[in-house]
């Protein structure tokens, strides 16, 4: 079946080919160009196109690579001064490029389902057909797709117990995207506890200090390090200028787009407040730029204490901690704690998100990915992924902003919500002992009242967004209120879902009986009876 | 009876009826994302333009002049040439237009009206058409076929989601009325809802009134006529009391004839101030000076037509009677069986075999007329999916050329693929073992869909290797039409040879389904339980 299902998806995928594309196609077709043109020592400072090279090493010796292919459809491509340069062969190329590389992730969806005893056909489709993904990918243009797979191929290895193939593709994926660093403290935790002490107790409390194995540690330092080595080792003379690109810390607190995050809540307030003491006569500063005005790049909260990089990674890093603690403890049992860090790993993908520090809406897909594994695995982890799929996918769409996008950007979230909703409770319904009561008027399966309710909202969101707004007559004067409602709607369910998913992992037992288990946590159950 | 019995109570598979509904509706808007025919080019466009264009005359012109060349109607650019419906149907969404953006439609200054706007708002008026008609009358149908099955019936093909998705993701209609753009899946949603009527629920009053709108929405529907003609006059026949025999049967002609001609009535009185304005209606219906076909068509003349120019050999009126004999006789073993052998699994084969027949042998043919055939075909997907699915294939494939010339390759392939995809995930749904490859062994599919019945495997594995065999053919005539440069002196190679590749496999359709249809029995086999003492 999965053959088939990946052919469905990748003509899915080619159907979006003559589709609308984001300024991102220009940026890779500009990488594309200066890996082909320049020397190597030239790459991090070529500036012939304001789109300048700031992935990791390793992304660029991929876009080197496919700049031999490139030049076979069309050489034009690959000039540098062509800039904005889109012939339909420089398009077909690019397209097919990330189609291609996609099944490096529908490969890591199919290793990590492979590990579930139940539903693992259900997984895999419901990984592959991600519309965020899809949209992000394969309309807005961007190669997250096989980052993701490398990201699930590194989580199957630790599942299974590799770990020194996990550090490895750990670090390869780094090596490609250093926005992965965000989740890279789990790894850190999660491997020390598992792999470098090597007793693990009953009690999940203790830890047994002198089983900790420095080979093991050596081994993990030398795996990641020679990757290190072999990505930067090239650019050794230009390390500084490398980081500058990598870390640009001149833009703002939010995007453009506000992704869904606390911050959005945060600049809402200070709209709010701002206006209140203007009305009571209170003097504030006036800030003139509207924060939602998309080219602005750094400005002054006029209320509310300004945020800076060094605030916003400090409560990052602060609101990972608790979690990470969690996890050191949790990491003592041996056949439940491969979970354990799926779920951190996604706990501390929201933490990003929530706290970060101009953090990109397609973030949300760190959240989304790794959940949709996790929600064959537990009620809970269900009941949350139902929920933010819908949030999350939909906090997307204003990516694709063009009109007449908007129904396909409907029908595949549609198709994928309908997949989960119809398929997932399911699993928990043969499980269940006493069969649940009938469920009430309008409540969707798997999810509760207010939770049903909140999502209903967005069908008000939509439809205001798409046609009552024009029709007000508010598109001249408040152009960005449409986008503002957006995200603060969706973060108001993000910051609900990161605060229902902190306190269940924070609470979490193991005498709670694993609803559905992996078949490597079977074996194990097995072997101690 | 079963099921049907206690008509209230039943219970279908509906797992995955969202999932394949949202997908099915996904694919027409990825389809509909692509050019449409004539998209940017003058002076002539597309059937877009005409479509415009009618709602362009009909908000702007009086009822009365709409089929009449007037000062303000030139019938040359685009006149309307389908029945009052179809205006109606104009006129309504040209009202809209008219609300939202009445540069659309304005007179005259409109003509080649194109933008990113519009062609949403058409593409949404096309969505919205065939969600209402076309999408409905399919699901009802594919709940009925599960209903009167009961519960525990094996016929994967016949389980509501599944046949719904099917239904609905056939490649022909989407890539026609999503992405050629017409409004096809009005009529042939009337069409269905007729058909329902009388396979379901059995109300011939509503099946008349519904296939008089579908008559009226688009003429070709003239192909779907004989065998409801013949079905509903049957039936005027059947099971009637001796007591007051005359009286019954004219009672029951009665009924339908109101219906058919208080219907007719309602829909042409705007229209209807003089015998002159139906015969020039009728006129612009039925243009026979159009020729016997259009562009390449896969019927016998096209085919015909490339050994004798039957254009030098024959006029025009020789050539209507021609087409009408032959017509009548490839339809008749077909109707004569329908009419004294009669039996409702039968009505939709002959529907299948009576429209087959008139797009073989009739007059003006158009190549998107296939879609009359496939529809049915459709219909009877559960019971002989082998068969089916390869003549839904072959009936997409025989509109290449049409869909290369708007651009809608990308888009055929693709729903083409998906469509096999789906098919093979059904197989694999019955049976576990069944590979990627199944769907080419005809003995698989025909387990799937009813694995008690033992069917002759001679015969199956001959059909097995023809399918194998016409797929490589249409899999190379396509390669061939998209890469090879065909002779300058004959540019129309690749579409001959499409049309004639097609018009073969229709030939032999027809006399498959023909003898499909007879030797079906009178009635339907009654189970009888035999008591086991």
């Amino acid at each position: 079946m999965l053959v088939e299902i990946t052919l469905i998806v990748t003509a899915a995928k080619l159907f979006f080919m003559p589709l609308y594309r984001s300024t991102d196609f220009e940026v890779h077709r500009n990488w594309l160009a200066v890996t082909n043109n320049r020397t190597i020592d030239q790459w991090y400072y070529d500036e012939t196109s304001e789109w300048t090279l700031d992935y990791p090493p390793f992304f660029a010796w991929l876009e080197y690579g496919l700049s031999h292919i490139a030049k076979v459809f069309d050489p034009e491509m690959v000039k540098l001064e062509n800039l904005n340069y889109a012939s339909d062969m420089t398009v077909l190329f690019q397209r097919l490029s990330v189609i291609v590389l996609d099944f490096v992730f529908i490969y890591g969806t199919k290793s990590c389902s492979q590990l579930l005893n139940e539903g693992n056909l259900l997984v895999f489709i419901l990984l592959v057909t991600n519309p965020g993904l899809l949209m992000v990918d394969h309309i807005h243009f961007q190669y997250n797709g096989f980052l993701f797979g490398i990201l699930l191929l590194s989580i199957s290895n630790m599942i299974t117990s590799n770990f020194i193939a996990t550090a490895f593709w750990f670090a390869v994926l780094l090596n490609f995207k250093h926005i992965f660093l965000y989740v890279a403290p789990v790894y850190v935790v999660y491997m020390l506890r598992a792999y470098c002490f090597t007793v693990s107790s009953n009690d999940g409390v203790h830890t047994p200090w002198y089983s900790f194995s420095l080979t093991n540690l050596i081994k993990l330092a030398l795996t990641v390090i020679s990757v290190f080595c072999l990505s930067f080792g090239p650019f050794i003379d230009q390390l500084p200028q490398v980081f500058s690109r990598l870390f640009p810390f001149k833009r703002g607190l939010c995007h453009a787009y506000w992704a869904p995050n606390f911050w959005a809540l945060y600049n809402i307030a200070d709209k709010i407040l701002q206006k209140l003491c203007l009305k009571f006569g209170i003097p504030v500063a006036i800030t003139e730029a509207s924060m939602t005005g998309g080219l602005v790049q750094e400005f002054e909260h006029a209320v509310l204490p300004t945020i800076t990089p060094s605030i916003a990674f400090a409560i990052t890093a602060i609101s990972m901690i608790p979690a990470l603690i969690k996890l050191w403890h949790l990491g003592a049992d041996r056949g439940y704690r491969c979970l354990s860090f799926v779920r951190c790993l996604t706990l501390c993908a929201t933490c990003a998100f929530m706290f970060g520090w101009h953090v990109h809406e397609k973030a949300i897909l760190m959240i989304l990915i790794p959940l949709s594994f996790l929600s064959v695995l537990g009620d809970i982890d269900c009941n949350l992924f139902l929920f933010i799929s819908v949030v999350g996918n939909y906090s997307l769409f204003p990516l694709l902003y063009p009109k007449n996008l908007l129904s396909i950007k409907i029908f595949i979230l549609l198709t994928h919500i309908a997949i989960a909703f119809c398929y997932i409770p399911a699993l928990y319904e043969l499980i269940r002992i006493k069969p649940h009561k009938k469920r009430g008027f309008m409540i969707l399966p798997g999810l509760k009242r207010f939770q049903s309710l909140y999502l209903y909202g967005f069908m008000a969101v939509c439809i205001y967004e798409n046609s009552i707004h024009t029709f007000l007559g508010f598109d001249k004067t408040l152009p960005f209120l449409p986008l503002m409602i957006t995200s603060v709607y969706c973060a108001l369910g993000v910051c609900y879902f990161w605060f229902y998913y902190y306190y269940y992992f924070l609470t979490f037992n193991l005498s709670r009986v694993p609803t559905l288990m992996t078949s490597r946590s079977a074996q194990y159950e097995k072997k101690v009876t | 009876m079963g099921k049907r019995a206690d008509p209230d109570k039943f219970t279908v598979t509906k797992e995955a009826l969202l999932p394949g509904l949202f997908f099915a509706l996904f694919l027409r808007w990825c389809v509909a994302a692509y050019p449409y025919s004539g998209y940017k080019k003058p002076p002539m466009y597309g059937d877009y333009e005409a479509q415009r264009h009618w709602q362009e005359i009909t908000v702007q012109t009086q009822v009365s002049h709409w089929y009449r060349n007037t000062t303000q109607n030139d019938l040359q650019y685009w006149g309307l040439d389908y029945p009052p419906l179809t205006a109606y149907h104009s006129f309504l969404i040209g009202l809209v237009a008219d609300w939202l953006d009445p540069e659309s439609v304005r007179l005259f200054a409109s003509r080649g009206y194109e933008s990113d706007q519009h062609k949403t708002f058409m593409r949404w008026t096309v969505f919205l058409s065939d969600l209402y008609f076309y999408v409905t009358a399919a699901l009802c149908i594919c709940i009925d076929a599960e209903r009167i099955l009961g519960k525990y019936h094996s016929n994967v093909f016949k389980r509501t989601d599944i046949a719904t998705t099917f239904f609905l993701l056939y490649p022909g209609l989407i890539l026609i009325d999503h992405g050629h753009f017409q409004y096809n899946c009005v009529s042939l949603g009337l069409f269905l809802w007729a058909s329902f009527f009388i396979i379901a629920i059995q109300n011939d009053t509503l099946a008349t009134i519904c296939f008089v709108l579908a008559l009226n929405y688009k003429q070709m529907e003239l192909y779907h006529a004989l065998p409801f003609f013949i079905y509903l006059l049957r039936k005027c026949f059947m099971c009637v009391p001796n007591k007051g025999r005359f009286s019954h049967i004219i009672h029951r002609f009665n009924k339908l004839a109101i219906a058919v001609i208080s219907t007719f009535i309602i829909i042409w009185y705007p229209l209807l101030n003089s015998w002159d304005d139906v015969f020039q209606v009728l006129h612009r219906l039925f243009p026979v000076k159009r020729g016997v076909f259009e562009d390449k068509v896969s019927n016998v003349w096209c085919s015909a037509n490339v050994f004798i120019k039957l254009k030098y050999v024959y006029n025009n009126e020789e050539m209507i009677r021609m087409c009408f004999l032959c017509t009548i006789m490839a339809a008749l073993p077909s109707c004569i069986d329908f009419f004294f052998r009669i039996n409702r699994k039968k009505f939709v084969l002959c529907l299948i075999n009576v429209s087959l027949a008139f797009f073989l042998f009739s007059y003006q043919v158009h190549e998107k007329s296939i879609l009359l055939v496939a529809i049915p075909v459709v219909m009877h997907m559960p019971e002989d999916p082998f068969m089916c699915f390869w003549f839904l294939l072959v009936s997409t494939f025989s509109m290449l050329p049409l869909l290369l010339k708007d651009g809608l390759l990308i888009p055929f392939l693709c729903t083409s693929l998906i469509y096999l995809s789906f098919y093979s995930i059904i197989l694999k749904l019955s049976n576990k073992d069944a590979g990627i490859l199944s769907f080419l062994n005809a003995d698989t599919v025909y387990k799937a869909a009813n694995p008690m019945a033992n069917h002759n495997s001679v015969i199956l594995k001959l059909l097995s290797t023809n399918f194998f065999f016409s797929l490589q053919g249409m899999f190379w005539l396509g390669l061939g039409t998209l890469l090879v440069e065909p002779p300058p002196r004959y540019p129309d190679t690749f579409p001959l040879l499409i049309s004639m590749y097609s018009c073969l496999h229709f030939i032999f359709f027809l006399v498959y389904f023909t003898h499909q249809q007879i030797s079906l029995p009178t009635c339907l086999p009654i189970k009888i339980k035999v008591k086991k003492n």
